[in-house]
């Protein structure tokens, strides 16, 4: 991009990329930091990740004021217009992303307190593939690379297997033992904001590719699992 | 950058010409040894608005003069290739240019009212063609081609003050009104609000989509915003040469080529 | 703020600014006062030409002299009883030259008018001689003048009786040209003047506004086209005695067309005059914006439908300006009537486009030449005449383009 007659619409646009980009960095760590802390049994690093989330939030609102700004000031047409819609969309998208990340960290806050069960191996293995998702997801837009963004699209698939086979796995934990119930049921929720997270990137990645190409992706997107309700339907983080 | 052997990108023509209202097929043309336009084929659909835009000097008013004949009044202006009206060739069916422009009506960059009265200028296309028997007749023409101009109200009890009087968006509406007076089946207009304030630009653009039901436009602009808000379709010219054309919805989000996404985003080199 | 350099370099322009303005007013002032003496001359010369001495006789009617139409001589007669005491033949030759030669036609008209005047004895005012007028005006005293002491002691004698009297001459204005300066009139200039300009509009302007149309909107722009225009430009320059000489050798020889007559005159003025007209219409045409010929042409109107409608129309203005300022041009020009003999001496005033005639500017050539000292103020009269008809063609093209001027 870049090589406007108005230099200073090129900033702007360049301003924008950059804080989407950023956004995308912090949301992404967000997750990588919420599963350690799962993980880990890190209290302190889930707090941290609970009060992390503001700053996603502030950069969601900055993107907002520079999209406004350029489509009242600038009239862009085309790319233009394509990669600022693209923009207030893919910042819509990471805001909830680490809205997930953030819910992810409060219930490893409460999981800390109480026993470890087993199934907790399955999380950080699906938590590891949003986040690589999402970083190819992020490549794809710094990169402009529909291809790549298409090929992470096609990733999430993978992770609606995982969430499905967990969640078999967690209901079987609850019916041999109801005391395992109370973290099954964080974990489940756990498991289901990973999955959430996923689709969230799957949708940057559909955005990144109409922000190339200028037509969204052909065909519907994989599902393998049986029980999440589709994408679109945007829930209440419980 | 030479697009000159390759169609233009997009839907410029259809696959039967004779469906066009307007269709154009590989015009050349010429200012003496100065090539304005390099095969520009195109066909324009009736009742659609179709926007031309580029850059100063890329054709896209030559092409537009070309529908009419208005090139011909140019000495060292020379046109190759064919433009139908209606499936009829308008350079060697032996169509008569006069009889051409009563088809064929041409709305102007500058409003240019004659400096007669609101009524003669309007009166005027009718008269030189005949087109009523009576004065009556006549006053009816008149009035109908005001109203349908949107004019009307403004104007109705002053047809007797001098056109010249008016504001420059009245002016053009005037001049659209005297277009519409010869009932013509295409409008052509250059630029038509390039001289006229957003209020009046608002008030041709809205009557410029009214027209759309009764004719088929052809509109030249150096506003890509209104070529977006006007025209069904548009086609991007460049150095004399078309070239892409297509729903202005997708040249506007989503153009084909590198030259059209470059003007119109505004980068061009 | 300013600094210093600034602040002289500022001053400089200022300075240089009003001196400029300084200059201009200068020159205005110049060409005004330039105008104002050649005005101050010629009206402080000329105006005393309106009026004529006047010496009231009273003449008898004698029945005899009437019946054989000598008038001559009841006017002598009344002289000489006016004068009693002078009685020696050369004596009354020059007390009978205190009068005008041309007195006696008052007498015959008044007979013819009246003629129950016959037998009957009555005052009437006849017209003085040049060299009586010019003493009663003042413009040389009787010692210096043509007057002898005796002529002069006469005149000082009807003057203290009060019988001589200036009245408005309207001679100058009706009668032709004379050798007596007290009969000389412009009539007949005016009137050669008038037709000669009436040949000249109806030739120069439709052919002039002809040409220009087609030069201007019909014919292609090409090698010869170009060449007729440069050739218009050259002849607006060529000077006006070369349009006499064509006019002597095309109407006169070849065409044997009647010397001194109006129609020729107004043919060469036409010739003059066709370049300037052809020049300014086109000036004209090209001033009409393009727009117009556009909204015509857009209109499905055919080439000569967008002259005839629109453009000429908007154009007439500067034409007719045009038109009018060559027309006037050409009635101030003498030398190319010089040529085709409008410099003759003619006393009748002419009554058709074939007689022969003179024109203003000639008659103030003619009489400039003339060595009677009352010729001087008729000369300087008879330019104010020729200003007055230019100034009211001027006026006449400044009220024209006032009037259909319009605004686009």
């Amino acid at each position: 991009m870049g090589d406007h007659t108005m230099r200073a619409y090129d900033a702007e646009l360049e301003r924008l990329a950059q804080t989407i980009t950023r956004m995308g960095g912090l949301a992404e760590s967000q997750l990588d930091q919420a599963i350690g802390a799962l993980v880990g049994r890190d209290s302190d690093l889930a707090a941290r990740v609970v009060a992390g989330d503001r700053q996603i939030d502030d950069l969601e609102h900055e993107v907002q004021n520079l999209t406004v700004r350029l489509l009242a000031l600038r009239q862009p047409m085309a790319i233009d217009l394509r990669a600022i819609v693209a923009a207030l969309r893919i910042s819509s998208d990471l805001e909830r992303i680490g809205d997930y990340a953030a819910n992810v960290a409060k219930r490893a806050l409460v999981l800390n307190r109480i026993p470890v069960v087993e199934p907790v191996g399955a999380i950080p293995r699906m938590g590891r593939v949003v986040a690589e998702i999402i970083r190819e997801v992020l490549d794809a837009y710094v990169e402009s690379d529909a291809d790549k963004a298409l090929a992470a699209w096609r990733r999430d698939e993978e992770v609606d297997e995982m969430h499905t086979s967990l969640f078999r796995e967690l209901i079987t934990y609850m019916m041999e033992d109801p005391r395992n119930i109370t973290a099954c049921t964080h974990l489940m929720f756990i498991a289901k904001n990973i999955e959430r997270i996923g689709d969230h990137a799957t949708n940057v990645a559909e955005t990144i590719h109409f922000l190339v190409r200028g037509t969204p992706i052909e065909g519907d997107r994989p599902k393998a699992d049986g029980i999440a309700p589709p994408p679109e339907a945007e829930e209440e983080i419980p | 950058m030479n697009v000159a052997s390759k169609p233009a990108l997009g839907q410029a023509t259809l696959d039967d010409r004779r469906l066009a209202k307007v269709s154009a097929r590989d015009v050349d043309v010429f200012y003496g040894a100065k090539q304005a336009l390099k095969s520009v084929s195109i066909d324009i659909r009736p009742n659609e608005v179709t926007a031309l835009i580029g850059p100063s000097g890329c054709g896209k008013s030559t092409f537009l003069r070309c529908l009419n004949r208005m090139n011909d009044l140019i000495e060292s202006c020379r046109v190759v290739g064919s433009i139908w009206l209606d499936g009829e060739d308008i350079y060697t069916s032996g169509l008569d240019p006069v009889q051409l422009r009563a088809r064929v009506g041409m709305v102007f960059q500058k409003p240019n009212p004659f400096p007669k009265t609101i009524y003669d200028n309007v009166a005027y296309g009718p008269r030189i063609h005949g087109l009523s028997r009576s004065r009556a007749e006549l006053d009816e023409i008149v009035m109908t081609s005001l109203e349908k101009a949107g004019l009307i109200d403004e104007v109705k009890d002053r047809l007797q003050e001098q056109g010249t009087g008016l504001s420059g968006g009245q002016q053009q509406r005037l001049c659209i009104a005297r277009a519409i007076a010869v009932s013509p089946e295409v409008i052509l207009m250059d630029e038509p609000c390039s001289a006229l304030d957003p209020i009046a630009t608002a008030k041709v653009e809205e009557l410029i989509d009214e027209l759309r039901q009764r004719y088929t436009i052809v509109i030249v602009t150096h506003s890509m915003q209104q070529a977006a808000r006007v025209s069904q379709r548009t086609g991007f010219f460049h150095l004399g040469e078309l070239v892409e054309c297509g729903e202005t919805e997708q040249i506007f989000t989503n153009p084909r080529h590198k030259l059209t996404q470059g003007y119109i985003t505004g980068r061009f080199g | 703020m300013i600094d210093e350099r600034t602040a002289r370099r500022l001053a400089r322009r200022h300075a240089a600014e009003r001196r400029f303005k300084l200059y201009g007013m200068a020159s205005v002032a110049v060409a005004l006062a330039f105008l104002v003496a050649l005005l101050v001359t010629i009206v402080g010369k000329g105006y005393t030409a309106f009026a004529q001495t006047e010496i009231a006789v009273e003449v008898s009617f004698d029945a005899g002299a009437v019946k054989e139409g000598d008038f001559a001589g009841l006017v002598k007669s009344a002289l000489a009883a006016r004068f009693p005491e002078v009685t020696a033949r050369n004596e009354k030759r020059e007390l009978f030259g205190l009068i005008s030669s041309g007195a006696d036609r008052v007498l015959r008209d008044m007979v013819r008018d009246d003629p129950g005047l016959i037998g009957q004895r009555r005052v009437v005012t006849l017209l003085a001689s040049d060299d009586v007028d010019m003493v009663v005006k003042g413009h040389v005293t009787a010692e210096s003048g043509r007057l002898n002491a005796r002529q002069a002691e006469w005149l000082a004698s009807l003057r203290q009786a009060g019988a001589v009297s200036l009245g408005f001459n309207t001679t100058f204005f009706t009668a032709g040209d004379s050798r007596e300066p007290e009969l000389a009139g412009v009539g007949g200039a005016v009137v050669g003047s008038l037709l000669a300009m009436v040949v000249t509009l109806c030739l120069a302007f439709p052919l002039g506004v002809a040409t220009a149309v087609y030069l201007e909107e019909f014919a292609p722009k090409n090698r010869w086209t170009e060449l007729i225009e440069v050739n218009i430009n050259n002849l607006a320059a060529v000077p006006s005695i070369v349009f006499g000489l064509l006019g002597l050798a095309l109407f006169l020889n070849f065409l044997n067309m009647p010397r001194s007559a109006p129609l020729v005159g107004g043919l060469v003025l036409t010739l003059m005059s066709l370049p300037v007209i052809i020049i300014a219409s086109r000036a004209a045409l090209k001033a009409v914006p393009p727009s117009i010929r556009e909204a015509a042409r857009g209109l499905g109107a055919s080439r000569l439908q967008v002259v005839t409608h629109h453009v000429l129309p908007l154009a007439m203005p500067g034409i007719l300006t045009g038109t009018i300022i060559a027309t006037a041009h050409a009635i101030g020009e003498t030398a190319p009537l010089l040529m085709i003999g409008m410099v003759a001496f003619i006393v009748d005033i002419p009554a058709g486009f074939l007689d022969p005639a003179t024109v203003l500017p000639v008659q103030v050539y003619l009489w400039a030449d003339s060595p009677e000292r009352a010729f001087v103020e008729r000369t300087s009269a008879a330019i104010m005449i020729l200003l007055a008809f230019l100034a009211v063609m001027n006026l006449l093209a400044i009220v024209l383009r006032k009037k259909f001027e319009r605004r686009w």
